[in-house]
């Protein structure tokens, strides 16, 4: 059985086809086409729906895209819509400061632009110019321009954020309670299709053991998107998002371990208090809707030449730890991937936790994101540098990219025409052009092959002068933004 | 009668002017969620779901279409292609060429070759994807530059001369020449391309469409089935975007979904899913711009031959009015002593390009402003120096091309103006400072004026009509043929009601756009909507003003003359009453409260054989400084800055009118920026989603946007409201960002040498663009 609160009322579903999305079983069985569909691939954040869950005595408010989701995975949540902002009859602040900012023209978009504001609302989040553009980024508008959008945005915050939904919080939190302590592994099925969410690692392990055809799914940003875009049908979906060793977060004195399941969101502190360049990075990650669900497991078991987590992963030497019913294994980031979307995952083995190194005091941390457009956007490139610098010279180096190649790719050749050097011109040359042995890097509608090539040797070069200069974010374009001291 | 409960206080100032900052008229149903798109409207008993299936290949003769393996699919009711076409098969809206279902052949990757009826979307979506389909390939044309190479044209090309181009360009003393390219635009309306048909009584047909004209969806419809049109009602309350994207391209879903409706009897609605609408729909134009130019030694131009070639896909569809815009819009702002303008309609195998926001009149300004800042850096000055230098001005400077004269001059004063607020010339002096400082990033200024035309080029579609009806109770319906996309018109049609009877905006009720009210409608385009319906719901109101001023000067004995509708009330010499009890009274007295109003726009004419007329009413200006950052390493880039000032004569509504401006902007910026259309050697388009293809975010909307209504400046020909039209024209403020761009590029060779940057400007072309400005430095040096 699947259970979930929409609004207050408890939804309870055992017949349920798998790869249902929250935004089909929105406007196909219930009839509320406030959320709407503009894309079917979280793109352009029409489909905005809210997610809540207790976090202690309090609920968190997770924006999420309702076309990407699939139904099964809110088991244990409660979903708001944009039917249920409005009480007696009164908008709720959100949508009223959205009406007085004449934020909405074709109103298409609005709706979701109202669930990520409400979200950003009720998330106490930081409150400026940039947190505006960081929570709203995932949400497209063709009419506005966005200037009204801001506006609605500056307007409906007030410090105090309560609400007709701040009263209702331990009602919620009570239901959901009552939903979360019932038995304990959630399943679903419909036309002899399955989803299993099993809630140990051991379990996940024998899940797929028994079911060798199964698919893993975490917060599905990818996989959805083989049934929004491709029309697959998984016969059985395995969700890794129960599995207590999958969600945790631990610390030693040398490593910091995530467990596969963890979403950007959740990691994203604790990633950039080490390598606090992570957090241009982390923003520029697809979106909030996408952050809130997309994991660390799932991006590196998506395999993808361009995803953003893995070239860093491998320039921080980090460690995957696999998991089957034989037993777990270590493997080093770089030697994970074998092939274009091919992996070192054996049958019935999953990404458990990603071990990352803690940098030495000495260390240094860039990665720079490449793409059209600077917001949720895929790169074109996405490079990764750690550097040991002691006594004027580069005592240990790890660099890796994204985009240049098959896989996400360490760049050895590079790597070596700087190690034991100086960080100067002469040396930063002669990685440039080590950079071009190690790479073939591939072409597409993003970039081509020259551009790639271009842009991975000048990216050195950048390096060395975010090096001379101290404070390298005045180099990034990226950091001229609304809100910031250089704009 | 029963008696009316009076619901406002007697001296009340009501609210929604003409001329007032009232919000849109649905949005509190935006927000909400209760604003219905076609889809959300609850969906009749029966009713199926259409789908299509597209060609996988650009360009061929269908050798065989097994569909075997779609009829047995589950769920599946129905199937049809060409050959099941009961009356008209090329739905082409002014030259044929648009096949409603593929015939024998197919012309571009994409096309659609059989539609099916199921009973849900998924298994609809599912069964299309069935099809066996053998093609036998045939050679395809998928670039303007070969097509154009070949002279392959879906129209003939089509020139305007003014004077003797050629010599005026032998014997002025600089010259230039050069190649540029201008690429497409996806409209990328949020609603995608929907239709849904209600099958009724004696064969007729009731269609929601998301359409911008429905009075040729209803004629299409009405043919396709073979039906009188008067059986046809195609309906619209709203669109979730369009820009121009619904202007043609909506026909082909409604008739599809039309005719899987009379064929099974049941209600059908059909809704492409995203990557197969930007797959199978039109786009904005690509353009080739070949020129040459002469000049004097300030940068005036003499003499001018520019050869604009747009990139038409396999069909005409509006492609010769949408280059003929780009053609008279060439000139922009600046006076062409002598000049030669060809376009060319080119052919390709490619999804047939359409209307977008600006109708070719963006493409034809770029190539112009792109010639002036390569003036800019042969004559070593600053580009705005060349604009101003160029303007249009007073006689013997204000004859256009194509033989219009500029009667109103505000572009000169326009520009000195944002000049002054931007503080153009010392930021100009901050930048240079900047760029002096900073080896790897650099900034970027400029400020471009927008001059657009207008009118439809077409005549006979600048007419428009509107329904009204007064109730008793005082309130009143609107209808008219303009449709409702976002843009506001319902509101500011509303507006123009509630002005005439003085009375509020909230007594008058916006209904959808419906062919059964008000029939034989222009298109939603144009940036005329307002223009037109404006004044035919004006005619309407005036006229039922008349009936009730002519009925209660005679009833209550007072001088029609004196007779005033304001606030509410009519004032009837010393008596006032409300404007409910008169009309409640001339209700009684037998007077009619219903009328249709109807509006031609006067004056205009363009005699296309001779490439000469007046093709536009009148010109709506405006331009838009923008300050941007580069990196010169990677080509990424920022908008820091934008500044903007538009003429929209005396605004209707300063709201939504700002809304337009800002909105056009950024749709510009996108265009000339992130908006890259790509496709593949076999014609198919990749980046078909929006996670392929860019456009901007919340972050691309500059920090520091100051959006100015150039104050004082009603338009001098009769308008309504002698407001000036404001959809299309800010589009093209967006120019300043590509023009800053490649100012910022420039900077790295000190503004002498012109950077090769074709649009869209992306990280990519920059970055480009820098290297060979750097190259063409390290070769001075
Ligand atoms: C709009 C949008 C924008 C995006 N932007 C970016 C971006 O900027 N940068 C970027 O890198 N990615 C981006 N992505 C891709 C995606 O969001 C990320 O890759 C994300 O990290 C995937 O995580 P997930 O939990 O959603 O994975 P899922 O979709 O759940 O799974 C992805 C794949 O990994 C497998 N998998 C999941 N967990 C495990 C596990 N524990 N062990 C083994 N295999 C596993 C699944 O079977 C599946 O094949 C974007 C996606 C969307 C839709
Ligand atoms: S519909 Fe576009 S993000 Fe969901
Ligand atoms: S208001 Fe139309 S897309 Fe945002």
């Amino acid at each position: 059985m699947i259970s979930f609160l929409l609004d207050g009322t408890e939804h309870r579903l055992e017949q349920l086809d798998p790869n249902t999305t929250v935004l089909d079983y929105l406007r196909e069985n219930l009839g509320l086409t406030g959320t709407k569909e503009g894309c079917a691939s979280g793109d352009c954040g029409a489909c905005t729906v809210v997610v809540t869950y207790p976090q202690g005595d309090a609920l968190s408010y997770l924006a999420i895209n309702a076309c990407i989701t699939l139904l099964a995975t809110l088991d244990g949540c409660q979903l708001l819509t944009v039917e249920s902002l409005a009480r007696d009859g009164q908008l709720h602040r959100v949508q009223q400061a959205m009406v007085d900012c004449h934020a909405s023209q074709c109103g298409f978009c609005t709706p979701g632009f109202v669930m990520s504001m409400f979200a950003y609302r009720k998330s106490n989040r930081h409150f400026n110019a940039h947190a505006i553009e960081t929570a709203l980024g995932g949400n497209l508008c063709r009419c506005t321009g966005y200037r009204p959008i801001v506006d609605a945005a500056v307007k409906m915050y007030e410090p105090d954020a309560s609400d007709s939904f701040s009263k209702g919080t331990l009602a919620t939190l009570r239901a959901l309670e009552g939903l979360r302590a019932e038995p304990s592994t959630p399943s679903c099925a419909a036309d002899g299709r399955n989803f299993l969410a099993p809630s140990s690692a051991s379990a996940l392990a024998d899940a797929l053991a028994a079911n060798p055809g199964a698919r893993l799914i975490a917060g599905g940003t990818d996989l959805a998107l083989e049934i929004t875009q491709q029309l697959k049908q998984f016969s059985t979906l395995i969700s890794t998002a129960r599995a207590p060793e999958l969600q945790k977060v631990e610390q030693s004195a040398d490593t910091l371990s995530i467990g596969a399941a963890v979403t950007y969101e959740d990691c994203a502190e604790i990633l950039c208090t080490h390598w606090p360049d992570l957090d241009e990075l982390l923003r520029r990650l697809g979106a909030q809707q996408i952050r809130n669900r997309g994991t660390l497991g799932g991006n590196i078991g998506n395999a993808s030449p361009i995803g953003d987590f893995p070239p860093v992963l491998i320039a921080l030497d980090a460690r995957v730890e696999l998991q089957s019913k034989t037993g777990r294994r270590q493997v080093a980031m770089a030697d994970f991937f074998t092939g274009y979307r091919q992996t070192a995952l054996g049958a019935g083995e999953f990404i458990r936790t990603i071990h990352i190194p803690l940098p030495h005091s000495d260390d240094w941390f860039q990665v720079y994101k490449v793409s059209k457009r600077l917001e949720d956007d895929i790169s074109a490139v996405c490079g990764a540098f750690r550097l040991r610098y002691r006594a004027g010279t580069v005592e240990d180096v790890g660099i890796a990219y994204g985009g240049m190649a098959a896989v996400p790719q360490r760049a050895t050749q590079t790597e070596a025409a700087l190690r034991g050097r100086p960080l100067s011109q002469a040396a930063i040359t002669d990685a440039m052009n080590a950079l071009d042995r190690d790479f073939t890097p591939i072409e597409d509608f993003r970039a081509s092959a020259d551009y790639r090539q271009r842009v991975a040797r000048n990216l050195l070069q950048r390096l060395l002068l975010v090096h001379q200069q101290g404070d390298g974010r005045q180099l990034r374009v990226s950091q001229y933004r609304a809100g910031s001291p250089h704009a | 009668m029963r008696k009316l409960p009076d619901t406002r206080p007697a001296h009340s100032l009501i609210s929604g002017r003409a001329g007032s900052a009232t919000r849109h008229e649905s949005a509190h149903k935006h927000v909400s969620g209760d604003a219905l798109y076609v889809d959300d409207i609850p969906e009749p008993a029966g009713m199926l779901y259409g789908y299509v299936g597209l060609s996988s290949i650009a360009h061929a003769t269908l050798k065989q279409m097994n569909l075997d393996a779609v009829r047995t699919a589950p769920g599946v009711m129905d199937v049809v292609t060409a050959k099941d076409l009961p009356a008209l098969t090329d739905i082409g809206p002014v030259f044929p060429g648009d096949h409603l279902l593929a015939e024998g052949k197919v012309n571009f990757h994409g096309q659609v070759l059989f539609a099916v009826a199921a009973t849900s979307q998924d298994a609809a979506r599912r069964a299309a994807r069935l099809a066996d389909v053998k093609y036998e390939a045939q050679q395809a044309d998928l670039t303007l530059e070969s097509a154009l190479a070949q002279e392959h044209f879906v129209r003939p090309t089509h020139t305007q001369r003014r004077g003797d181009a050629d010599t005026a360009i032998a014997t002025a003393p600089n010259r230039l020449s050069g190649h540029f390219k201008i690429g497409g635009q996806e409209q990328m309306y949020l609603e995608g391309q929907i239709a849904l048909s209600i099958p009724g009584e004696d064969g007729s047909m009731l269609v929601h469409s998301s359409t911008q004209h429905p009075a040729e969806t209803q004629k299409l419809v009405a043919e396709v089935l073979g039906l009188p049109m008067s059986l046809v009602t195609v309906t619209v309350r709203r669109m979730g975007g369009a820009f121009g994207g619904k202007e043609t391209n909506a026909n082909q879903w409604a008739c599809l979904s039309a005719l899987l409706a009379r064929r099974t009897g049941r209600p059908v609605k059909l809704r492409l899913a995203r990557a197969d609408d930007m797959t199978t729909t039109g786009k904005r134009h690509p353009f080739h711009s070949d020129y040459e130019v002469g000049f004097d030694d300030e940068g005036r131009i003499l003499g001018l031959n520019l050869k604009l070639s747009g990139n038409c896909g396999h069909s005409p569809d509006l492609s010769d009015a949408i280059v003929d815009r780009a053609m008279f819009h060439a000139d922009n702002c600046y006076f062409l002593p002598a000049a030669r303008i060809i376009g060319n309609r080119v052919k390709t195998h490619t999804a047939s390009n359409t209307a977008f926001r600006g109708f070719g009149g963006p493409q034809g300004m770029l190539a112009i402003e792109q010639i002036i800042e390569n003036i800019a850096q042969a004559t070593g000055q600053d580009a705005l120096d060349i604009r101003q230098r160029n303007f249009y001005g007073p006689d013997g400077r204000n004859v256009t091309h194509y033989g219009q004269t500029i009667e109103q001059h505000i572009i000169a004063p326009l520009v000195a103006r944002l000049t002054k607020t931007s503080e153009y010339r010392q930021r100009r002096e901050a930048v240079r400072a900047f760029n002096s400082e900073n080896a790897i990033l650099k900034r970027g200024l400029a400020l471009t004026p927008v001059k657009f035309g207008i009118s439809f080029t077409v005549q006979h579609l600048n007419q428009a009509g509107a329904l009204l009806h007064v109730y008793t109770d005082g309130s009143i319906q609107l209808n008219h043929g303009g449709t409702e996309m976002g843009q506001g018109l319902y509101t500011k049609v509303a507006q123009v009601v509630a002005s005439e009877f003085g009375v509020d905006l909230s007594s008058i009720t916006c209904t959808a756009t419906r062919t059964d009210k008000v029939p034989n409608t222009s298109p939603t385009a144009a940036s005329s909507g307002s223009d037109l319906n404006g004044m035919a719901a004006r005619d309407a109101a005036r006229k039922i003003r008349q009936r009730l001023t002519e009925f209660a000067a005679e009833k209550f004995a007072v001088p029609a003359e004196s007779i005033q509708f304001a606030n509410d009330h009519v004032s009837l010499g010393a008596q006032r009453i409300t404007f409910a009890e008169l009309v409640q009274q001339a209700y009684l007295g037998r007077i009619s409260l219903s009328a249709t109003g109807y509006y031609r726009t006067p004056k205009i004419h363009y005699d296309r054989a001779n490439a000469s007329g007046r093709p536009f009413f009148y010109y709506a200006y405006g331009a838009a400084c923008s300050e941007v950052l580069i990196d010169t390493l990677t080509g990424e880039n920022r908008v820091l800055r934008v500044d903007i000032c538009q003429d929209v004569g005396q605004s209707l509504n300063p709201v939504l009118d700002i809304g337009q401006i800002e909105g056009g902007f950024i749709q510009g910026m996108g265009w000339l920026t992130t908006e890259e259309l790509v496709w593949n050697e076999q014609g198919r388009l990749l980046t078909n989603n929006p996670a392929s293809y860019k456009i901007p975010t919340i972050g691309d909307t500059p920090p520091v946007f100051n959006v100015e209504l150039m104050p004082d400046s009603p338009n001098t020909e009769a308008t309504i409201f002698h407001s000036k039209a404001v959809g299309e024209p800010p589009l093209m403020l967006g120019i300043s960002v590509w023009a800053a761009l490649r100012d910022a590029v420039a900077s790295i060779g000190e503004h002498r040498t012109a950077p090769l940057l074709d649009a869209p400007a992306t990280p990519e072309r920059i970055l480009a663009a820098c290297d060979q400005v750097r190259a063409a430095r390290g070769e001075r040096q």
